[in-house]
């Protein structure tokens, strides 16, 4: 139905573009035939210029009214406040440096359209003008350069203080698993050319290594909250990524070696789940997907919201399908989750 | 600079008179003047553009409407989309093909090839290329490459679909995914075939520009377009050669067995042999080129904005040495900041410190420039033509998709926004469509050149640039914050996230505006051809202006002028200068050509 009507506003718009053109024709026969801008046609464009410069304005209060809301809920993640406030400070100076030269732009395009006899300043240089506007961008850009650094640098300092829990994410086409280093918090060694899916060592372990056998190797993701998480990445046949915008976190998986990322979540999942955005989020989608429901459509079920980790390089036909669910809990929960998880040594063992 | 063939020899001697027989294969196939391969580029350019842009509205519909059966999409697509719904295998393919085409084919050899062969040797005063015989290769180098590549898309197993930089391993193992075989054989090839044309173009170009200045034409008195040209073939020359190593360690990869980017892979159901390579290192080389190749698309856009917004604003363009001096910066700057499409690629963080610091000094030439051209315009006599409107309209979509480039430049807050549509928002704005219009304005601006005076028509012009202008907003401006929300790139359709399900409504405006967008470049089309068959003639120097390609006959002739080349005596922007007293250089007439000799009293400026 949607699919009729759009081509139906199509169709209807390339009519009305046929028209006008014929009209603009048609006009132009009666007076002249110089396709050269003439001054009825700069003041025309002057006023479209202008109005231009609303259109710009409009489209950008228009998408901040309707879609601020669709952007992501405060970060759970302890560096992700961080993150938020310097995008947020970037955000500020984009904003301002945008109005101010798409309105410089358009305004004289408007104010200074052309008309016969008019005389233009011979204008070549200013010095200091152009000292100025070079000096500016270096100033703030040295600033953001300064800010970024610091932040980049301590985000990507991936070390062992404050005993963290070791994780690895393994990627492959088109799904995800986790591995814990199980009681020692030590992962096994692993190599893809000892995966032996016959006695289901799919992430290929080394069977021989003792720090293996306590692994635990789930498709869920399961953090507790406060604790220090290092990520170790593996991928067994192309590139992924793994992306976490949740936890503004996001790290490539690359066959051949092992990436790394650090973060510690902040916010469980039941406590996400009361943040009044993502309150109101639930809320949007889920009557979106009543009214789904109700037309007899898949993929309506009410939904309730969970962190993700999303496949974020392309990898493949179903590269838009690889997701895993991350579930943030509390100390407690989590050693009972995993308490409740069968360990590598086991699952072998039982072939 | 003799190539042995008959014509060869002209350009030594000044005197021009004689006349030589042409067949029709020697002068509109295997031609060796600049005019002509000029032409020959930009309707392959077109042709090719088209095909891209088609790709893109197919697989916009696709994400407005995913899963929907378009009957269109079965009659284009045939068995890729059964009973006209998109297959994602070929969707896949539909965005490979669109970035390629579009940014190599399209808006490198589409954009810098047609206007670096017509203005560089009209504007400089020479009489042709410095090797037409190079030239002639350059372009059936790139018809080739055009034909394989368009070939590719009829493949059984289907087009190359690892995305435009075709990372590997996905693009290298054809187990991986179906475009991966043959499809990305026939890429590979054509890719290579294009980098030969692009370096033999780029080389000739150089030499053309540094060898053949008329005399008078110091480098300092050479239009903006020049030194853009210029400067792009020589980021060209020195970082395309990196891409063909990429491509051809690529294909030893593939076909020989070699692990120059490929380790540990295990992939349905059995290990590979692979030992040691690192897909790293493909990242490397490739953004090696990639990156200088945004500016190799930009610069020659903003080269053709300097001179058609000069011009037309009947002023001279702001702070001339100032944008030649960015103009170098950016390129320079351009070869060492390509490590920031690779923040998170597992590389060095302390190398992503390296980039972001380099990455945020581009901003301050390009700042320079975008104030620059709005002092162009302040105080001036603003002719509002077709070409003038998307000079402006560049300006625009360059200010604020470049703004946006602070936050994917800065490695941190890449992090989350990294491969989101708010990348494909970011780019599209500042590379692809800024430099659109610069081909736009430099197809309204210089049509009578290239077609022997005839003009395009303006009120179809005013037509394509506000439709074009305001769907352009349209489509990128909403698309930041669908990246914002999260949403990767490259998905073939966002259901499988219920976290995603609002954003259906944008999607579907974004699709609706390049529907538009869509359709209005038909008017130009139309417009185009209708205008080399029916096109007005009009005066010899239309649009009133100071550079040489001007003072040259409509008629195009072997050689670009009958008699003498013009001399130069002052630079190119000489627009409403005046006496002390108020008077014009020339009573009368605003602008003085370069090859008027210096009045009488008149005060030179530097140049």
């Amino acid at each position: 139905m949607t699919a009729l009507l759009t081509i139906a506003v199509l169709i209807l718009v390339a009519i009305a573009i046929w028209q006008m053109t014929k009209i603009f024709e048609l006009s132009q026969y009666s007076t002249e035939n110089s396709q050269v801008a003439n001054d009825s046609d700069n003041k025309t464009n002057g006023y479209l210029l202008f109005a231009f410069l609303i259109f710009i304005y409009a489209i950008t209060i228009f998408s901040f009214w309707k879609y601020s809301k669709f952007l992501l809920p405060e970060a759970a993640s302890e560096h992700g406040g961080g993150y938020d406030q310097l995008m947020l400070v970037s955000f500020i100076i984009i904003f301002f440096v945008q109005t101010i030269t798409q309105a410089l732009l358009h305004y004289f395009g408007y104010k200074y359209r052309g008309e016969t006899g008019k005389k233009a300043l011979f204008y070549a240089d200013n010095d200091r003008l152009e000292l100025i506007w070079t000096i500016i961008p270096v100033i703030v850009l040295a600033g953001l350069i300064l800010w970024g650094l610091y932040t980049w640098t301590n985000i990507m300092d991936v070390n062992d203080e404050d005993d963290p829990l070791i994780v690895e994410l393994y990627a492959q086409q088109f799904n995800w698993t986790a591995r814990y280093g199980g009681d020692d918090n030590v992962l096994g060694d692993a190599n893809v050319r000892m995966i032996d899916i016959d006695r289901a060592n799919i992430l290929g372990l080394d069977e021989s290594d003792p720090n293996a056998s306590d692994d635990v190797i789930v498709k869920e993701l399961h953090l507790p909250v406060g604790r220090k998480v290092n990520f170790r990445f593996r991928s067994q046949d192309v590139l992924h990524s793994a992306y976490m915008p949740h936890f503004r976190a996001q790290m490539n998986c690359v066959p051949g070696m092992i990436t790394e990322f650090s973060f510690t979540p902040t916010i469980t999942t039941v406590d996400m789940r009361q943040n009044p955005d993502v309150v109101d989020k639930v809320k949007r989608t889920n009557a979106i997907r009543a009214e789904k429901a109700a037309n007899g459509e898949p993929n309506s079920d009410p939904w309730e919201f969970d962190y993700l980790l999303l496949c974020n390089k392309i990898c493949g036909k179903s590269h838009y399908n690889m997701q895993m669910k991350i579930i943030v809990e509390t100390e407690e929960e989590y050693n009972a989750w995993m308490a409740s998880q069968q360990k590598f040594g086991q699952t072998i063992a039982a072939q | 600079m003799s190539t042995g063939h008959e014509h060869g020899d002209d350009h030594a001697h000044d005197d021009h008179g004689h006349h030589h027989k042409e067949t029709f294969v020697t002068k509109y196939i295997f031609s060796q003047d600049h005019k002509m391969i000029s032409k020959q580029y930009l309707i392959t350019g077109l042709i090719m553009g088209f095909i891209g842009i088609a790709m893109s509205l197919m697989f916009r519909m696709q994400l407005a409407w995913p899963g929907e059966s378009f009957p269109i999409f079965e009659t284009i697509l045939g068995r890729w989309a059964p009973d006209g719904v998109m297959d994602a295998d070929i969707y896949l393919s539909l965005v490979t093909i669109h970035g390629t085409i579009m940014v190599f084919f399209v808006l490198t050899a589409g954009l810098s090839g047609t206007f670096s062969n017509l203005l560089i040797p009209l504007q400089i005063g020479a009489r042709d290329m410095a090797s037409g015989f190079l030239n002639m290769i350059s372009y059936w180098l790139f018809f080739l490459s055009s034909v394989i590549m368009v070939i590719s898309l009829f493949v059984e197993a289907g087009p190359a679909s690892a995305g435009w930089t075709v990372y590997p391993p996905l693009s290298a193992l054809p187990m991986a995914q179906a475009g991966s075989g043959m499809g990305m054989t026939l890429w590979l090839v054509s890719m290579a075939i294009f980098i030969a044309s692009s370096l033999l173009g780029s080389l000739n170009y150089i030499v053309t520009v540094l060898n053949l200045r008329t005399k008078g034409m110091s480098m300092t008195r050479l239009p903006l377009t020049i030194w853009a040209f210029f400067v792009t073939a020589v980021i060209g020359v020195i970082s395309f050669p990196v891409l063909l190593s990429a491509a051809l360690l690529l294909i030893m990869d593939r076909s020989f067995g070699t692990s120059f980017f490929l380790s540990d892979i295990f992939i349905q159901g059995e290990v590979l042999h692979y030992q040691g390579g690192s897909p790293v290192l493909y990242e490397h080389l490739f953004w090696f080129l990639g990156h200088p190749e945004v500016y190799i698309v930009l610069l020659p856009a903003l080269g053709i904005t300097s001179e058609v917004m000069s011009t037309n604003a009947r002023k001279p363009i702001f702070g001339y040495r100032a944008m030649v001096a960015s103009i170098l910066a950016i390129a320079f700057l351009s070869t060492i900041v390509w490590g920031h499409h690779m923040f998170i690629s597992g590389m060095n963080p302390f190398l992503g410190s390296v980039f972001t610091f380099t990455t945020l000094l581009i901003a301050i030439p390009s700042a320079v420039k975008a104030f620059n051209y709005i002092t162009t315009l302040w105080k001036g006599n603003l002719q509002l033509n077709p070409g003038m409107l998307f000079s402006i309209g560049l300006v625009s979509t360059f200010i604020t998709g470049g703004l946006t480039g602070i936050v994917l430049g800065d490695s941190t807050l890449d992090i989350n926004v990294h491969d989101t549509y708010f990348v494909v928002a970011h780019f599209h704005l500042v590379m692809g469509i800024s430099a659109l219009y610069g081909l736009f304005a430099g197809v309204y601006h210089w049509f009578p050149k290239m077609f022997e005076g005839k003009m395009m028509n303006k009120n179809l012009g005013y037509v394509h640039f506000w439709i074009t202008a305001v769907c352009a907003y349209g489509v990128f401006f909403p698309m930041h914050f669908v990246g914002m929300a999260g949403v990767p790139r490259r998905y073939y359709e966002n259901t499988a996230f219920p976290l995603f399900d609002e954003l259906t409504d944008v999607n579907v405006l974004i699709t609706v505006f390049a529907l538009i967008a869509g359709a209005a470049q038909l008017v130009f089309l139309y417009n185009f051809i209708s205008s080399i068959f029916y096109g007005k003639k009009g005066a010899q120097n239309p649009w009133k202006s100071n550079t040489l390609e001007w003072t040259a006959p409509q008629e195009h002739i072997h050689g670009n002028w009958p008699g003498e080349i013009p001399h130069v005596h002052r630079w190119a922007y000489d627009y409403s200068k005046t006496y002390e007293n108020g008077e014009y250089i020339i009573p009368g007439q605003d602008f003085v050509p370069q090859n008027v000799p210096l009045q009488e009293n008149e005060e030179e400026l530097q140049h």
